[in-house]
């Protein structure tokens, strides 16, 4: 009998499962992050995202990635989950 | 404590059978530490009982490559002898009247760990691996299992078995445990043995592994900006570029149809790294990789560049290796735009006749977005050479003909709305970004054709720039 054995080429690891956070029970007093990701057109998305968030009463915090072409820095990740209860990342142009 | 000793044997061998008549002897004397291992015939010697090493177990462990061989002590601090060398037993046992009879010396033969394909074959059983291994059902076809799982490119892939990528390992020095840093989209840590079973997979030869490390390695690089690449909704994807002596030594391609089809270096080691950001990065065209249309380039986009002229700086020299040095380049490139010029005789001539080519990367109306290659022909480059122009000189004559005063390409002009924004009008523009136009030379020698492989529309420090590496 011929028996194959292969090695694996995909990752070892597994990434976390995180839960995802519970979904906001009203927008009025919560704190949203606008994430500009740096693409052509993002800001003028974002504006119009943010007087929307603001008529529902909402307060709104203003982010940017240095460029769309790379992961968010770290410490911006951690500067938007501390100061948020909620973000939106605006991602293409 | 009795001093432990093992000796190894098959019956195969007329030296081991020429000492065979020492053993019991070599027992006594040894005060009960002495082991015999048979490589061969468990029945051999048939004057003491010996362990059966059949699987070879024992003399791979211990690194054998002759028999007999006498080993003293165990692990690290043990000492050999092999063959027969009447003196040299005797000093070694300790026993001064061992083997009168014999004649004085006798080379031994090769350990059976050696026979043809059993290293690998061994390494594979008994080394352990950082991968999970995947067993087969009976029924289960191997090339099939590895399209059913998501290996491939879409293409049959080599199916990576520990024998392969025992003997891909081979290729390099370079520990299987060593992590080369994290492969993006998913930047998951990849270890060497990773590349290799991915290697293995793309149909690259040991000799290849080296480039393939050091193609992966370019990509690691933060400036290459692998990330993004992949993720672009653009048509780019990297292109590998081989220069020096490694290239050679693996008779890669840079002549006849050198960016086309057969020739397996070429072919694979591109395909490698494809396969390398697919299956450890977890880069899936339609998932993380959202290119409108790709390019058929990534299947595999590598080639060697042809050096032949002594005078032409090649684009290692370019990005500061010497000749001698082997080293991979990375560019975020697409597919190939063609330049047909069969009428200039002159370089000023062939440099207006690129540089009007090299206007439309990307865009025609766009300037200082893209990078890009110019991949000069012999026949062209014989033009530029025999005029007395180095590279330099073609680089410097291309760079004054690609500068536009913006007021030509804005949006608008031409009644094209795409083109430059208003906010640079007054300004003189350049095509290509200080750094950004590199130039290779490869191809056949007949056929006045020149070429452009256009960059990713995201250049520099914003987006990727060309990373070159040394070959190890």
């Amino acid at each position: 009998m011929t028996h194959t054995t292969l090695l694996d080429p995909t990752a070892e690891l597994q990434p976390v499962e995180r839960q995802l956070r519970p979904r906001l029970a009203s927008l009025s007093g919560a704190t949203v992050g606008l994430l500009d990701i740096s693409k052509p057109r993002g800001k003028e998305f974002l504006d119009e995202v943010e007087s929307l968030l603001e008529e529902q009463g909402a307060t709104v915090r203003r982010y940017c990635k240095p460029t769309f072409t790379r992961v968010a820095p770290a410490a911006l990740l951690q500067q938007i989950g501390a100061e948020c209860d909620a973000v939106v990342e605006a991602l293409a142009d | 404590m009795t001093t432990r000793y093992a000796l190894i044997v098959k019956k195969d061998c007329p030296t081991c059978t020429l000492i065979e008549p020492l053993i019991p002897q070599l027992a006594e004397r040894l005060d009960g530490g002495l082991s015999v291992y048979v490589q061969d015939d468990p029945a051999f010697p048939d004057n003491f009982e010996a362990v059966d090493d059949r699987e070879l177990e024992f003399s791979w462990r211990n690194g054998i490559e002759i028999v007999p061989t006498l080993l003293r002590g165990d692990g690290e601090g043990s000492e050999r002898i092999f063959g027969w060398d009447r003196a040299e037993w005797r000093e070694f046992t300790g026993i001064s009247a061992l083997g009168e009879e014999l004649a004085p010396h006798r080379p031994g033969c090769g350990s059976r760990t050696l026979d043809p394909g059993m290293p690998e074959k061994l390494a594979a059983r008994h080394a352990g691996f950082g991968a999970r291994k995947v067993d087969l059902a009976e029924a289960e076809d191997d090339m099939e299992t590895c399209f059913e799982r998501g290996w491939t490119d879409g293409l049959p892939v080599v199916p990576p078995t520990p024998e392969r990528v025992v003997r891909m390992l081979g290729g390099t020095n370079r520990e299987a445990g060593e992590v080369i840093g994290e492969v993006p989209p998913d930047r998951v840590p990849c270890t060497i043995e990773k590349l290799a079973i991915n290697a293995v997979m793309a149909g690259c030869k040991p000799e290849y592994f080296p480039l393939v490390i050091a193609a992966v390695e370019a990509a690691l690089d933060d400036r290459f900006c692998m990330h993004g690449l992949l993720c672009t909704t653009y048509f780019s994807s990297p292109v590998v570029i081989v220069n020096g002596p490694a290239a050679t030594r693996i008779t890669m391609n840079s002549g006849v149809n050198a960016l086309g089809q057969g020739n397996r270096a070429n072919a694979t080691i591109g395909r490698a790294l494809q396969l390398v950001i697919r299956n450890v990065g977890g880069g899936i065209p339609g998932g993380i990789d959202r290119a409108v249309m790709g390019n058929p380039g990534k299947y595999t986009y590598c080639f060697a560049e042809d050096e032949s002229d002594p005078d032409w700086s090649s684009l290692a020299m370019d990005r500061g290796f010497a000749r001698d040095d082997s080293v991979v380049s990375l560019f975020a490139g697409e597919g190939l735009q063609g330049i047909v010029d069969q009428q200039s005789r002159t370089p000023e001539s062939l440099a207006s006749s690129f540089a009007a080519s090299l206007r439309t990367v990307a865009h025609y109306k766009y300037f200082g977005v893209c990078d890009a290659i110019l991949v000069v022909s012999p026949e062209h480059r014989r033009v530029i050479r025999e005029a007395g122009w180095s590279k330099a000189d073609l680089r410097e004559a291309l760079d004054e003909r690609l500068r536009v005063p913006a007021e030509t390409v804005l949006r608008g002009i031409d009644g094209v709305a795409e083109g430059a924004p208003e906010s640079l009008r007054g300004k003189q523009l350049r095509k290509f970004r200080k750094g950004g136009l590199h130039i290779v030379s490869l191809g056949g020698t007949a056929g006045m054709f020149s070429a452009i492989i256009g960059g990713w529309v995201a250049a520099g420090e914003r987006g990727s720039q060309m990373v070159s590496q040394r070959i190890e």
